[in-house]
């Protein structure tokens, strides 16, 4: 799917940077969680008090490590260095971040499709804490009157992911976003959640003639859904195409999304921007990963989400793009169905009803994987009818579990064996006359009426999918 | 005699540091800045080729700790301690004219 | 045997009681204090508390420490925690820490009373005490006098005799020079030895804390006692601190001392008579004196006023009026913190900010940021060389006595220069210490300095320890 305005492609890179699930703060100890009472996670690091000093949190940087090896980077010796600059929330005047010597370089991101996006780096820095304008318009800084800061995020592990400017497409936007996602819920780096900000996402837009070298960029903010990088991107797209055919100058600027209007806004050209400064971090020394290190945090990755489809893939015998694939893999719940094909369940039904029914249950559902292998078994054997198969497993999810033979003994199910169904339809077409006359005339709608009549002599017991066969059959 | 830096430079230097020289001590600032940029000018004349930089003095490398909380700071004490606190929080004058 | 470690035997024996030892040294300082001005802040009831729990412990028969009982006064650019700790600066005037500095609980740890907080040049930039936002300390030898900077509180309260060690701190010589002008033992470890969590910042790389005291013994005690890993400051050196008990005695019979040739000139011709005089004593001992060059030396005012002014422009960035100190209110957040720094930072911080500032700024870093931490390895890597040939180096501490108050703050050049011949040894990140050795000029003090390399403490101490027997 290409993206193309006016005879101009758009040229994206992708900045995401992710809140890594570790206990602590990545330069102190204190508490990194989400949610809790402002200010109550703090300590001397965390506040940029006098005097206080940085130690480097290990498992964030095995986290790290793991982003690093999932995109296939390069893990090197690395250092620490200072960005220079002031805002309320950034308690030292300075963040602790990586610059011309980051952890991870030079891997890539392979979307679905087969796409491969290049990631150029992946480094580790310190979150900034929280401000809240007070008495502005829609708690918006414009207009405000105080802010209040809240340090509780001040210090948490942040992984920056820089993309290469390979991405043509909102598409693919969006699909590097949700793979990126997938991939890092999946190795246990971050829960990636956009909507709680636990991940972010900036993008780079400029657009270029192809072939042409690549045009001015303009960074835009507040992405915070897959959907919106994909809207954001389109609609940034289009506004330099439209700028640059009238032929004015697209300016380097930092831009605001606005979900509501479908829009990007300026927020503030770059030349006002600030010189940050960098030099090495002097409280910190030097991180070089051994050897050993790399390979302990290699072994004890989790399998990725690509893999991970190709495993159910292959096992259910459905595309690994398929929504059912992707759907139960990102979900988690994949080894969930591996488990019901091991307790005997058939593979295909298995991974339907997973991803028909379980959208509300955690990675591993609470329906023994026994329950469900059963059910899959009842509906193959022809035990169960699809819908009645449907019933049961609606309340076998409602409780967490369930014998499926004694539901449905319970509820009088039993699929009707052939000849019952066949005198069912012979009394039903004598029923209904009219109905099997336009039936057989080609009127595929008529037959709404007969099965009708089935249904309701048979009490919803007789399976649909075969009184329609035999339908199709008499009918010649 | 050339100067090393004018008083733009110094005026752009000062506002990145959020300094408020006035007129008159941009002036001064600027002619001891100068003065002293111009002894500093004796390492010039080393030759520096290939030579390393030296950001830390003892060579130690992967220092790190256990992922374990550890108690921090009350925040009442701390909020006490603040020049505007709010009940939570730290109060500031509206957030204008910053890279945020 | 030191004062220190005589006091500390004889209050946990019960020899001695620490409540009286501590009353002398506060009287000591209600008769002179008003005059010398070395401390910002006098604890006289706490340390009249802390002595007399002490006592406690000694009479229900525990030992409260190494230090039991022997007055410290601390430098107030370490955390004490809610005890004002000012920097000698408007901008945190008032400030209480909620937590302790490393140092601070070590010393607690080892029994030593703390009596005050003592005065400093502002954020530790200077060589002279004149630069406090809080007033000057003046020298107690001579009050016309400076005491020497930035420690210039620190020295003069042990100088002074009101308290029998103290705490500085030590970026570019802030511990030896103003040891050397008041007549008093100042130690720079090496760099990592000593913890810098609770030190507030002037420059990262650069920064140590140390002990100043009368007698060497006592310097060694309480550098011990503070001394060691701390897995609080990344920077720490993991290894075990050298015990230092066997150097004071071993003498100085085959040390080779370095004699640098080619060290800047710049001494005053009294300071460098009595820096003869320390060689020929060592000599005399049964010494080895070599002839070494340390060719990169003289650059190394150049690298630290770049250098440790970068450092610190970025440190007291934290300085902003919105969670600690002074907020001067202003429309906007930008306003505030110019209008908050402007007022509450001094001419020399300020000059410091904006050098430092600048050496780091875009299209500069390279120039000067980055040429002199390369201009700094050459320092390594030259004092390296030399010590393949000697093991201490000896030079002035200080190029001249203490001079008089206002004598070199028309240009600020001048002052920096004091520091000549302690820079050196920061930007390395050797150990160094001045060493009392007879006086100069208006019969004032002269500091030897021995400098060692990282982890040469033994060896520093056993040629400081030769320097005392032989100054008188």
């Amino acid at each position: 799917m290409t993206w193309t305005h006016e005879g101009f492609e758009m040229v994206v890179g992708l900045e995401v940077h992710v809140e890594l699930a570790t206990n602590t703060k990545l330069f102190s100890a204190s508490p990194n969680r989400f949610g809790d009472e402002p200010n109550t996670n703090i300590d001397p690091v965390t506040l940029g008090l006098p005097g206080a000093l940085p130690v480097l949190n290990r498992r964030a940087v095995e986290l790290a490590m793991r982003i690093g090896l999932a995109l296939g980077c390069e893990i090197r010796p690395c250092v620490f260095a200072r960005k220079n600059y002031f805002y309320p929330d950034m308690p030292k005047a300075y963040q602790i971040s990586q610059y011309d010597q980051p952890l991870n370089v030079d891997g890539s991101l392979t979307l679905p499709d087969g796409t491969v996006i290049g990631v150029e780096r992946a480094h580790l820095e310190e979150d900034t804490g929280k401000s809240t304008h007070v008495g502005g318009a829609g708690g918006r800084i414009h207009g405000s009157e105080a802010s209040l800061i809240d340090f509780n995020r001040a210090g948490v592990p942040l992984v920056e992911i820089v993309s290469r400017p390979d991405i043509r497409s909102p598409e693919q936007a969006r699909a590097y976003v949700a793979e990126l996602r997938s991939i890092l819920a999946a190795i246990g780096a971050s829960d990636a959640k956009m909507e709680e900000g636990s991940m972010r996402v900036d993008a780079n837009v400029s657009v270029r003639r192809p072939g042409e070298p690549f045009g001015t960029r303009c960074e835009i903010k507040n992405l915070n859904s897959v959907r919106s990088v994909g809207r954001a991107v389109d609609y940034e797209g289009r506004r330099q195409v439209d700028l640059i055919s009238v032929g004015e100058v697209v300016r380097q600027e930092t831009r605001h999304w606005d979900e509501t209007d479908g829009r990007t806004h300026t927020l503030r050209t770059k030349e006002d921007a600030d010189d940050y400064r960098y030099f090495p971090e002097p409280d910190l020394v030097p991180l070089a990963p051994s050897d050993e290190w790399i390979a302990e945090v290699r072994a004890s990755m989790p399998p990725l989400p690509s893999a991970r489809r190709a495993c159910l893939a292959e096992a259910t015998g459905q595309d690994a793009v398929s929504e059912a694939v992707s759907t139960v893999v990102d979900r988690g719940q994949d080894d969930y169905v591996h488990a019901v094909v091991a307790a005997g369940g058939d593979a295909a039904r298995a991974l339907i009803a997973v991803k028909e029914a379980f959208a509300d249950e955690p990675a591993s559902p609470r329906v023994p994987a026994e329950d469900l292998a059963v059910l899959t078994q009842m509906e193959v054997a022809g035990e169960v009818t699809s819908t009645q198969a449907k019933t049961l497993l609606a309340e076998i999810v409602a409780a967490g579990g369930g014998d499926a033979r004694a539901l449905a003994a319970a509820k009088g199910f039993e699929a009707m064996d052939t000849s019952e169904l066949e005198s069912m339809v012979d009394d039903a077409i004598a029923a209904q006359p009219d109905a099997w006359a336009k039936f057989c005339a080609g009127e595929a709608k008529a037959m709404g009426a007969i099965v009708g009549h089935i249904m309701k002599a048979s009490k919803g017991q007789a399976d649909g999918k075969a009184v329609s066969a035999i339908l199709d059959a008499r009918r010649g | 005699m050339s100067k090393r830096i004018s008083s733009d430079d110094v005026a752009k230097v000062a506002r990145l540091a959020r300094l408020d020289l006035g007129d008159e001590r941009l002036e001064a600032m600027t002619s001891q800045l100068d003065d002293m940029l111009g002894h500093f000018a004796d390492i010039d004349a080393l030759d520096l080729d290939g030579v390393e930089p030296m950001t830390q003095p003892y060579p130690l490398v992967n220092v790190l700790r256990d992922d374990t909380v550890a108690p921090g700071l009350d925040r009442d004490e701390v909020l006490a301690a603040a020049p505007d606190p709010d009940s939570d929080r730290f109060r500031v004058p509206p957030i204008l004219g910053l890279d945020g | 045997m030191g004062r220190a470690v005589e006091l500390a035997a004889g209050v946990r024996s019960g020899e001695v009681r620490a409540a009286d030892v501590v009353e002398g040294y506060l009287s000591a300082i209600d008769a002179r204090e008003a005059e010398v001005h070395a401390f910002n802040l006098v604890l006289a009831d706490a340390a009249r508390e802390r002595a007399a729990a002490i006592d406690a412990v000694v009479a229900s028969g525990g030992d409260p420490g190494p230090l039991a009982g022997v007055p410290v006064a601390l430098k107030d650019n370490l955390c004490t925690r809610g005890v004002p700790t000012t920097c000698s600066s408007k901008i945190l005037d008032g400030w209480r820490p909620p937590y302790d500095a490393t140092v601070v609980e070590r010393l607690a740890a080892a029994g030593a009373v703390v009596v005050g907080k003592t005065n400093l040049d502002e954020f530790a930039m200077g060589s002279s005490t004149e630069n406090s936002a809080f007033g000057p300390t003046r020298n107690p030898l001579d009050v016309s006098r400076v005491p020497g900077g930035s420690s210039g509180g620190s020295a003069a309260a042990v100088a002074a005799g009101f308290a029998e060690v103290s705490l500085g701190s030590d970026t570019g010589g802030s511990i030896r020079q103003p040891a050397a002008l008041c007549g008093v033992i100042g130690v720079k470890p090496t760099y990592g030895a000593v913890s810098r969590h609770g030190l507030v910042a002037f420059a990262s790389s650069l920064d140590q804390i140390g002990p100043f005291a009368n007698d060497v013994a006592d310097a060694a005690l309480l550098l011990e006692s503070i001394a060691g890993h701390d897995p609080g400051d990344s920077t720490s050196i993991p290894e075990v601190f050298p015990s230092l008990g066997a150097s004071l005695r071993a003498g100085v019979e085959g040390v080779r001392i370095g004699r640098i040739s080619d060290l800047p000139a710049g001494a005053d011709a009294d300071v460098e008579a009595r820096l003869e005089a320390a060689f020929e004593a060592l000599a005399a001992a049964g010494a080895e004196i070599v002839d070494v060059e340390v060719p990169a030396f003289t650059y190394g005012l150049t690298a630290y006023y770049l250098i440790a002014p970068a450092e610190a422009s970025s440190n007291l960035a934290r300085y902003d009026g919105v969670r600690f100190g002074l907020r001067v209110d202003a429309a906007d957040t930008n306003a505030m913190y110019t209008a908050t720094r402007s007022a509450g930072f001094g001419d020399e911080v300020q000059r410091r900010i904006m050098l430092g500032t600048y050496a780091l700024s875009a299209g500069y870093y390279d120039a000067y940021y980055g040429k002199a931490l390369k201009v700094r390895r050459l320092i390594a890597d030259d004092f390296a060389r030399a010590y393949e040939r000697c093991d201490v180096m000896l030079t002035p501490a200080s190029p001249s006595v203490a001079f008089p108050f206002g004598s070199k703050t028309a240009d600020p050049f001048a002052m920096y220069l004091c520091d000549t011949y302690t820079i050196p040894s920061n930007l390395a990140g050797h150990p160094a210490m001045s060493v009392p050795f007879g006086s100069g000029a208006d019969d004032l003090p002269v500091g030897v300095q021995v400098l060692a390399p990282a982890l040469g403490e033994p060896v520093m101490f056993q040629v400081a320890a030769e320097l005392e027997r032989r100054a008188s």
